[in-house]
């Protein structure tokens, strides 16, 4: 009997001690945590794709609290009603942007780009490009072996296997920025949407002389200047033996694209044009 | 440590070193692998002789370009090439063979040489020698040791471990001579009074003939060395003559060795003796189908589908073409490319064996831990290459992978090992190239 009690008194009073010297502890180290953190994670698409830079949602969250104004933070997935969603949530004006989307920037189709040899390595994009210049005579166009597909979050970009090149679900798109850090030759750019998802674009990357990149590829960019004429609102520049357009310049007036002589030059969603004289069907 | 033995399969070794005849035009590259690419000194239109500057070196580790044909330049473009990218090359289109007067053609044996080190490094610069083992490296460079670090001893190496390969072994048969020559400047431009030529076992008519001549030699001696690829690796071979191991991230010089391949030795006789740059070398078309396994003495820029049909064109089945040899070569896209300094080989490889054989798991057999020549982990590599660890990947001295293949030769489990750490490799070494 004798025995349980000491052993009760001891263990209550080594508990007691503790509780006490805990609950000072506690008070001394406490973290203080914005609760606004958990607020702003919870507004946010719960993606963890890191396509704001930051890892992951929480941490996106933490910079938000923690930032002054929202320069440099945007969340591309949720995107404007999320950033406004936040901004309610910390009481600031948010920033509005110009929604963006993955456009992939090359056009040589397996009919445009004939395969000159088989590649039969390891499928990968990066491995194939650490190799060599690729499967076609283009050495700057796409490889095809689907790195970009491997990379979305989002199951929206896809290698077409009769094309072999990647294409864009714009619906699941949420221009995280995965696909362009994936592709070994740079392809893949976020651009404008456009207003009702118009957009015009060089779908081309090919750097070489114009007679070279001719033979590699019938749509490619030769960079003979035309559509850099043609421009009313000098959105397009020739750098590099390859023609940019500037979509911030850019009002989709669709010129360039009737000049391109290369139809290297893509419209996406635009209504078929007036026909006045014979044209070529063109786009997407 | 390490290290594998394919099978030999040396099917064109013994057959004369035959000259190659000269196409209509030739395309010489002015980019030859390692190094920033020279630049051109000639522009279209001008007449050019054979021997005759057409590139100039552009920075310390880059090397002169001369023409190896006569003619007229038909232009500057860009070539695809052995790498399977395009670069910039000179387009020559080839009349008649007018050499430099100053190039010394006959073929007696010049073995005097009263030039003092600074004009042999000189000489070797101006002619443009790159290493010819394959890695293209300037071999004034390695002529020209960091202050404070003094060479004790050269080493010449006529390993030639990879297969099928054999333009080395003829060039030891046919130029025995002339290579001690060679040997002999070296030393001299090094200032060290002892050279080791390495030849594996298998060459026994090579190490024959080179101890015969090399009596007469003073410090040169000849190492009959075991056979095993990667042996003809610089650091693998300065382990298996004097037992040195260079350490990880360093150089040769760093323990008193000096490497340099047997082809370039007989390039740097011509240059200094005969005055002759680097405008051409023995290239081995071989193959288990090939009609007509050879060596051929190529000039620079010739495409290899011009050598190819001299040696009876491309056989029937053949699945893959590779330049180089079976270890270390790459595939070529097509024969469209034109020959370059480091160029050794035409591999035609039989399509049933050049198919990849399914890849399975990785069942840690350490298989390939034990033939890697330089004591990595190759199956350790791959999984964070595939993962993107760089800075793993750093710790584990990716660094100091060599590509010699042995891990992929090697694993029962067909992982293709060295892709994953070559770009592995490449990745870790922008990284720490952007850190400088």
């Amino acid at each position: 009997m004798n025995l349980i009690l000491i052993s009760l008194l001891t263990l209550g009073i080594v508990g007691a001690i503790s509780a006490v010297i805990l609950f000072f502890v506690a008070k001394k180290f406490h973290v203080y945590e914005d609760t606004r953190i958990n607020d702003v994670e919870a507004a946010l698409p719960a993606a963890n794709c890191g396509g704001c830079g930051f890892p992951g949602c929480r941490g996106f969250a933490n910079a938000c609290v923690k930032a002054e104004t929202f320069d440099g933070l945007f969340c591309p997935v949720g995107g404007n009603d999320t950033m406004q969603k936040v901004a309610d949530i910390l009481g600031r004006t948010a920033i509005v942007a110009a929604p963006t989307v993955a456009v992939v920037r090359c056009g040589g189709t397996c009919d445009h780009r004939p395969r000159m040899n088989d590649y039969d390595g390891v499928k990968h994009c990066f491995i194939a490009h650490n190799l060599y210049s690729g499967e076609t005579g283009c050495s700057f166009g796409c490889l095809g072996l689907g790195d970009c597909e491997v990379s979305c979050e989002f199951d929206a970009i896809h290698v077409n296997p009769v094309t072999k090149l990647p294409e864009v679900d714009e619906d699941k798109c949420t221009s995280c920025g995965a696909c362009v850090k994936a592709c070994p030759k740079l392809l893949i750019e976020l651009r404008k949407k456009g207003p009702k998802s118009r957009r015009i674009y060089v779908s081309c990357r090919n750097e070489d002389k114009g007679h070279i990149a001719r033979k590699s590829c019938d749509v490619s960019c030769i960079a003979c200047g035309k559509c850099e004429k043609v421009c009313p609102h000098e959105a397009i520049t020739i750098t590099n033996n390859l023609a940019f357009i500037h979509d911030d310049k850019c009002k989709l007036c669709r010129k360039c694209v009737e000049v391109c002589p290369t139809n290297a030059i893509v419209e996406l969603n635009f209504p078929p044009r007036k026909v006045k004289e014979p044209l070529t069907p063109e786009g997407a | 440590m390490g290290g594998i033995h394919p099978k030999e399969n040396k099917l064109s070794a013994g057959k004369k070193i035959q000259i190659a005849e000269l196409p209509k035009q030739v395309v010489i590259p002015l980019s030859h692998y390692i190094g920033s690419p020279s630049e051109a000194v000639v522009k279209k239109g001008d007449m050019v002789k054979v021997g005759q500057l057409i590139g100039k070196a552009n920075g310390f580790i880059s090397a002169n370009v001369h023409s190896s044909v006569s003619g007229k330049v038909a232009k500057i473009d860009v070539q695809l090439d052995a790498s399977g990218y395009k670069r910039p090359a000179v387009f020559i289109d080839v009349e008649g063979d007018e050499w430099l007067e100053t190039i010394d053609r006959s073929l007696e044996i010049k073995q005097e040489c009263n030039l003092t080190k600074e004009e042999i490094v000189n000489k070797i610069k101006e002619a443009g020698i790159v290493g010819l083992g394959g890695a293209t490296f300037p071999a004034h460079v390695k002529l020209s040791p960091p202050p404070g670090k003094k060479a004790e001893l050269l080493i010449i190496n006529a390993v030639e471990c990879e297969s099928y390969l054999t333009c080395d072994h003829q060039l030891m048969l046919e130029k025995g001579e002339e290579i001690l020559v060679g040997v002999s400047i070296l030393m001299k431009a090094l200032d060290v009074n002892r050279a080791v030529v390495g030849i594996e076992n298998n060459k026994k008519d090579a190490i024959a003939h080179l101890t015969g001549l090399a009596k007469s030699y003073k410090g040169i001696e000849i190492a009959p060395l075991k056979v095993r690829y990667p042996q003809g690796g610089e650091k693998q071979l300065i382990d298996a003559i004097i037992r040195r191991q260079v350490p990880s991230g360093k150089i040769p010089i760093e323990v008193g060795a000096v490497v340099q391949n047997v082809g370039t030795t007989f390039a740097v006789y011509e240059a200094v003796q005969k005055n002759k740059p680097m405008i051409e070398r023995v290239l081995t078309v071989t193959g288990k189908n090939a009609p007509n396994p050879g060596n051929y003495l190529v000039r620079l820029g010739v495409y290899l589908s011009t050598v190819v049909d001299t040696a009876g064109g491309v056989p029937e089945g053949t699945g893959k073409i590779v330049g180089g040899g079976p270890m270390m070569g790459r595939s070529l896209m097509n024969l469209n490319v034109p020959m370059a300094k480091g160029s050794s080989g035409v591999l035609f490889i039989k399509e049933e064996e050049s198919i990849r054989k399914p890849i399975k798991n990785c069942i840690r057999c350490t298989k390939c831990v034990s033939v890697c020549p330089m004591g990595l982990e190759p199956f350790l590599l791959m999984t964070q290459s595939e993962r993107n660890m760089w800075p793993e990947m750093e710790t584990n001295r990716v660094m100091d992978c060599i590509e010699c293949g042995s891990c992929s030769y090697t694993c029962p489990s067909n992982r293709p090992l060295l892709d994953y750490i070559r770009y592995g490799k490449t990745t870790v070494g922008g990284i720490l190239r952007n850190r400088k």
